[in-house]
Order: C-alpha cells, then sequence, then structure tokens
C-alpha cells in the first residue's frame, strides 16, 4: 500500500504568531515554524498501516524553502521519502488554490491513501482534505478517530460532537484525522540520521502544470484585509455569592453555550 | 528551562539534543516527582529512551550503538539529569555496564550481546561493591569456581543499581588468589537460578532508582560468559569506572544545573523588602557563584570526555571531574534551598529532593576521599 501524508509546516501554536504588516499573510520569518500538530497523527497513523500492511510512506507538502525542517523531521519518524512544492508564486495561496497544486501533485503519486491532519493550527479552514478528494474524485472520510484497513476496504470512526459514525469506502481515499487517533512516536537517534539521506523530490509549479496566476495572492479567492492585534482582556465578572453563586454560575455560563 | 549555550561538535549532535530536550521535557519533567514520591522504577520511561537510541550512544554504530563521542553522550546525559537524576543515572550505570563487553571482550562476545545491550530493550547492572568492601573493591570475596566449562559463582554483591530490573549483571568475583589479581568478570543473565536479588533499600534521595544487595548462590555459568582474561576482573573494573565517572560527573553538572534553573526562577519572582530577592546583592552573589560553578564542573567534565575521544589517557582527569562536579552540586543543590529559604525546605519545590540525590554523587562509583587518592597519587607519581 502507497500511503501518502500531507504535512504543514505551521508557526507553533504555543507561541507568539503574528501576520505581516505589508500583505496580511502569516509572518514566518519571525516564527518559531514547526509541523503542524494535527499532522504529527496523520504520519504516525500512515506509518502503523505501513507496519502491519507492508508498503511505502511518502511525505507531501507545500511549502517555502524552509519548510525542509519540518519535512526532515517528519521523515526522521520512519516515512520513506518526501515531496515538496516550493514555488514563491505560491505565497499567499487560499485553500482552494492550495488544494489544486496539491491535487496535482498527487495525481503524479498514484497513492492508495492520502492521510492528513483534520486541521492546521494556524487556517483552522478544514476543508482541504475534501477539496482534494473532490478534485481527485475518490471519497473523503474526514475527522477519524480510528482507521482500520481490509484489503481495499477502508473503515473510519469518524469523531462528531456526539459521538462518533462509522463510514467505509474503498481505496483510493482521502482520510483525515484528530489527535484522539493513536499517540505519535518520538523520533529515533537512528531516525534523525536515516532522514538525511532519505530522498526529498523539489517541484516547482511548472512541474505540476499550474499557472502562477491560478495560485499566490492574486489568484486568490479569499483576502484577508486588514488585522489587528487581540484586544487587551477585560476584567471579566465577578460573581458575589449570597447564596445564589452556583445558579449565577450556571446562567452565566448558559448566556455562553458553555452549558 | 533556560537554554544552555552549547558548543557541540556536529549537526548530528544538535539533533541528538533536540531530540532529547524534548523528550526530556515531555517525558521525564512531568513524571519524575510522582515516581520518586513513590520510589517507583520508570521502566516505561526507560523504554522509550532506549527506542529513542539513548541506551547506547558512545558505542560504535555496527553493534547498534549511537556512534557518538563521550563529549556529546555526557551532554545528553546532563540535559537528561537536569529533569530526572534517577533516569540519567539508569542511562549511565547501563552504558557502563556494556563497557566490559565491548571493550575487553573477545569478537564472539561482542557480536553475540552487544546488538541486544545496545538495542534499547535490555538494563544491565554493574556488581563490584560488597557489604565488607566498596572502596577497597580489591578485596573483594564473591567466589567463583571453575569445573569443566562452567563457573560456579556465590557471594553477596551490595548497593546494585538496577538489581532485580537488570536484564543482566556484570559481577566482579574472584577466580584466584587475594588482591586485584585474582579477580574475573563475568556477565550473568537475570534469571539465572541462584541469582537473587534482594529487597531494595530505603534511600536519602534518587529513590526511583532500585538498588539492592544481589545474592549469588551456586549461580552456574557457562565458562563462555568469562569477560576478558581470568585474572583481568580489577583492571576491567577500574577501566570502565573511569568512564563511568564522567557519566556521574556529567549527572552532576545537569542536576546543579536544576538547581540553578529553578533557584533563579524564583529568585526573580519572590520579592521582599520592596524587590525581588535576586537584586539584593547578597542573594544576587550566591546566585551568580552557583552559575559560575556549574559552568566550571561542565567545562571540566567535557575537557576530559575530549582527552578520552582524542585517545589520549584520561582517568585522573575523570577522576576530578567527579570529584569537582559532584562537590559542585552538592553546594549548588545546598545553595538553592538556601534561596528558596522556607519553601526550599519543604516538598512542593523539587529543591530539597535536589540537595538529597547530590548526595548520593559524592558516594557512588569511588567516594570523593577516593577521587582524591587517585588524584593524589598520580601527583606522587609525577
Ligand atoms: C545509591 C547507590 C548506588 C550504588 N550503585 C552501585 C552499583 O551499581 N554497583 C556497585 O558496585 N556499587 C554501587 N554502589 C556502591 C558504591 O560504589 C559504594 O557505596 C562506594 O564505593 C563506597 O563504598 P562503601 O559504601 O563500602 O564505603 P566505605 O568504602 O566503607 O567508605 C566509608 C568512608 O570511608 C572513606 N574511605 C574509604 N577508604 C578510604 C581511604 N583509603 N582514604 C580515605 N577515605 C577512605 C570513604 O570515602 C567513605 O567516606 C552504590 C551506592 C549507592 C549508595
Amino acid at each position: 500500500m502507497k500511503i501518502v501524508v500531507l504535512v504543514k509546516q505551521v508557526p507553533d501554536s504555543g507561541a507568539e504568531r503574528s501576520l505581516r504588516a505589508d500583505d496580511n499573510t502569516v509572518d514566518r520569518a519571525t516564527a518559531n515554524n514547526v509541523i503542524n500538530e494535527m499532522d504529527e497523527y496523520a504520519i504516525e497513523e500512515a506509518l502503523r498501516l505501513k507496519e502491519a500492511h507492508g508498503g511505502e510512506v511518502v511525505i507531501l507538502t507545500m511549502g517555502p524553502d524552509k519548510a525542509t525542517d519540518s519535512i526532515r523531521k517528519a521523515l526522521s519518524m520512519g516515512p520513506d521519502a518526501a515531496v515538496h512544492v516550493v514555488d514563491d508564486a505560491l505565497h499567499g495561496s487560499c485553500a482552494i488554490a492550495t488544494s489544486k497544486v496539491l491535487a496535482a501533485a498527487l495525481a503524479q503519486q498514484n497513492a492508495d491513501l492520502i492521510i492528513a491532519g483534520a486541521e492546521s493550527t494556524d487556517g483552522r479552514v478544514q476543508v482541504l482534505p475534501h477539496m482534494l478528494a473532490e478534485r481527485l474524485g475518490i471519497a473523503a472520510l474526514t475527522g477519524a478517530r480510528k482507521l482500520t484497513v481490509d484489503g481495499s476496504t477502508l473503515t473510519v470512526e469518524r469523531q462528531t460532537d456526539e459521538g462518533y459514525e462509522v463510514v467505509t469506502a474503498s481505496t483510493p481515499a482521502v482520510v483525515s484525522v484528530w489527535d484522539t487517533i493513536n499517540d505519535p512516536r518520538y523520533p529515533s537517534f537512528k531516525g534523525i540520521m536515516a532522514a538525511k539521506k532519505k530522498p526529498v523530490q523539489t517541484l516547482s509549479l511548472a512541474d505540476l502544470g499550474v499557472a502562477a496566476s491560478e495560485v499566490g495572492l492574486d489568484g486568490a479567492t479569499s483576502a484577508v484585509l486588514e488585522h489587528g492585534k487581540r484586544p487587551p482582556r477585560t476584567g471579566g465578572n465577578t460573581v458575589e455569592d449570597s447564596g445564589d453563586g452556583g445558579v449565577k454560575l450556571v446562567e452565566f455560563l448558559a448566556t455562553e453555550k458553555f452549558v | 528551562m533556560a537554554r544552555v549555550e552549547r558548543f557541540l561538535p556536529s549537526e548530528e549532535a544538535a539533533d541528538l539534543l533536540e531530540l532529547v530536550g524534548d523528550l526530556a521535557d515531555n517525558e521525564l519533567a512531568p513524571q519524575v516527582a510522582g515516581f520518586e514520591e513513590r520510589a517507583e522504577f520508570p521502566r516505561e520511561v526507560l523504554r522509550t529512551l532506549g527506542r529513542a537510541g539513548l541506551l547506547g550512544l558512545p558505542y560504535p554504530v555496527e553493534y547498534g550503538g549511537g556512534g557518538q563521542p563521550y563529549e556529546v553522550y555526557l551532554q545528553v546525559l546532563e540535559e537528561l539529569a537536569r529533569r530526572w537524576l534517577a533516569v540519567a543515572e539508569a542511562v549511565s550505570v547501563h552504558t557502563l555496564s556494556a563497557f566490559p563487553t565491548y571493550a575487553f571482550g573477545t569478537d564472539e562476545q561482542k557480536k553475540r550481546h552487544l546488538p541486544d545491550m545496545l538495542g534499547g530493550e535490555l538494563l544491565g547492572a554493574y556488581c563490584l561493591s560488597e557489604p565488607q568492601g566498596g572502596s577497597d573493591a580489591a578485596s573483594l570475596t564473591t567466589k567463583a569456581t571453575r569445573d569443566g566449562d562452567t563457573y560456579t559463582i556465590t557471594g553477596t554483591k551490595a548497593w546494585i543499581t538496577h538489581a532485580r530490573v537488570a536484564d543482566f549483571y556484570n559481577v566482579f568475583c574472584r577466580t584466584g588468589g587475594p588482591g586485584p589479581k585474582g579477580i574475573s568478570c563475568v556477565l550473568v543473565d537475570a534469571g539465572t537460578p541462584g541469582l537473587e536479588p534482594q529487597v531494595a533499600e530505603r534511600t536519602m534521595g534518587l529513590r526511583s532508582s532500585p538498588v539492592a544487595q544481589v545474592v549469588l548462590d551456586g549461580v552456574r555459568v557457562p565458562a563462555e560468559r568469562l569477560v576478558g582474561p581470568e585474572g583481568g576482573g580489577f583492571t576491567i573494573a577500574m577501566s570502565a569506572l573511569d568512564s563511568g565517572r564522567l557519566g556521574i560527573a556529567a549527572c552532576a553538572v545537569g542536576l546543579a544545573q536544576a538547581a540553578l534553573d529553578h533557584a533563579s526562577e524564583y529568585a526573580k519572582g519572590r520579592t521582599q523588602f520592596g524587590k525581588p530577592i535576586i537584586e539584593h546583592q547578597g542573594l544576587g552573589f550566591l546566585l551568580a557563584d552557583m552559575a559560575t560553578q556549574v559552568s566550571a564542573a561542565r567545562a571540566l567534565t567535557l575537557a576530559a570526555a575530549r582527552l578520552r575521544d582524542a585517545g589520549r589517557p584520561f582517568g585522573i582527569e575523570a577522576a576530578k571531574a567527579k570529584l569537582f562536579a559532584t562537590d559542585t552540586a552538592m553546594r549548588v543543590t545546598t545553595d538553592a534551598v538556601q534561596v528558596l529559604g522556607g519553601y526550599g525546605y519543604v516538598s512542593e519545590y523539587p529543591v530539597e529532593r535536589f540537595m538529597r540525590e547530590a548526595k548520593v554523587l559524592q558516594i557512588v562509583e569511588g567516594t570523593n576521599q577516593i577521587q582524591r587518592m587517585v588524584i593524589a597519587r598520580s601527583l606522587s607519581r609525577e
């Protein structure tokens, strides 16, 4: 089985992040760039499938030159190879354009299975797996908390707010996963060393037959017009308990839709 | 956690230390307090380190090791010790336990045992001390008699780290007459009939590391398990300890760094007489001295390691590093308690534990009196 895992480099969600003043895109130069957290679960799932069924795991990343660090890190966990789509014209691409580029790269791969994280911590739009499936004309099994493969049949427990749904499809398909699906491994020192020697193929837009005008800030179907700093926290509400504190707390939580 | 500026010899060493930092922050730091409190050995944590390739770092890749110089291996130990001394000590003792086979074993023994020893799943023990003889190791009395192709070993070993949890034991025993020349090293598997680890000692610190006597009652081992020549055991033991002492020194540096980290963090946040206590010169200077001692201990330890890596004699420098780094750890952890005042004396903060843990480092792998003796002897020989 050939599995392609989509890996995105994002600014560390645990640290201070910002948008650029000039074009409102994510400021990657000052950020601590890491593998999108959910993608580590996607990699782990792919590696477990390979360990159980044999085959090959390939990382696919679209991102600037600096994304190489994240690709090497992903490879150190155990995948066999990587494809890096890198082109200056891609800067500022929207989700639709990104899906076009990734679909073109995937079309060259003939994967049985494409696994992605359910969302990225920078964009958080959760649409890319669906868009890819649509473009490739294959099934999308999204939001998985469990994935089983039996021959060419995929079965997914799809996590919902109420519980889960069981969804099946046959390969090839796109599966996106939540962090409930497994416990990603640490790379090993040997894995880190081996990753330096694994093949990483770089592809430009021209290699994929995608025109520069279809992607990037100019080709984007959505645009960030302006941005500002999050307003500082206000004082908050103090609930005075004169015997009815519990009720007041519940009322507050209800107005905030927590209960 | 404050970053320690490190000069590393290679990009792969930098990658390795980054991996170790991640593992230490995520797997060690959150668990240490609970395991120390319960005096429970963290077997699973060591498996995780083993899978990451950290249980054989200074040995050649061809035997399943990491092919790293001591200079790098020791900085890994230091970062582990900074979060959890017992885990770092476990890695150090395990690494020591593979040394006799690696340095003195036959090709056959190396091929047969090292890949398992270094593979990450097994843990080793090093059995030199006895109840009646620690410092004077050459007086050990555990006896091995050869009968055809078998050694039969009888005696009691004391203070054995990893007793009960180890998979293999290096047993130093008497195969000949009295004195150092009558000692041999034999590799014994856990579970060999007659090898009986006793109840764990109740220790002052380092409680998640099991230490116990190991009774050998007519343990029968094939003669091919003899490591090095018969009568060569004392040389092996001392040679292993030269390297082991570097490991203990690195553990001490990591522990002292942890105490410094906590103390300076606290001193920045605690206000007395209207300003953070670190801004009172009396306390600021105490912290400055602590920081300087830690850097000096690190530098001395790594200087000895670099001699070893270059294939130069390093035993005396290792003794100095062990002496200085562990005395530093004792002083710095004691001062860290002082910096926290009353809060330093209670178990809500880790510094009182650091102080208890530092003590053992002045005792193991040759007490600091013995290190001084070794150093003084070298001076009288010059
Ligand atoms: C937690 C822990 C883990 C250990 N793990 C191991 C292990 O895995 N394997 C192992 O083999 N051993 C281990 N040891 C044993 C350790 O190496 C010994 O405790 C140490 O060597 C000292 O021996 P001793 O306790 O018999 O003290 P003694 O040798 O009786 O020493 C008592 C005191 O006399 C001093 N002294 C002795 N001789 C001289 C001298 N010639 N000049 C000046 N002062 C001297 C010593 O410095 C010490 O202060 C461990 C000990 C501890 C506490």
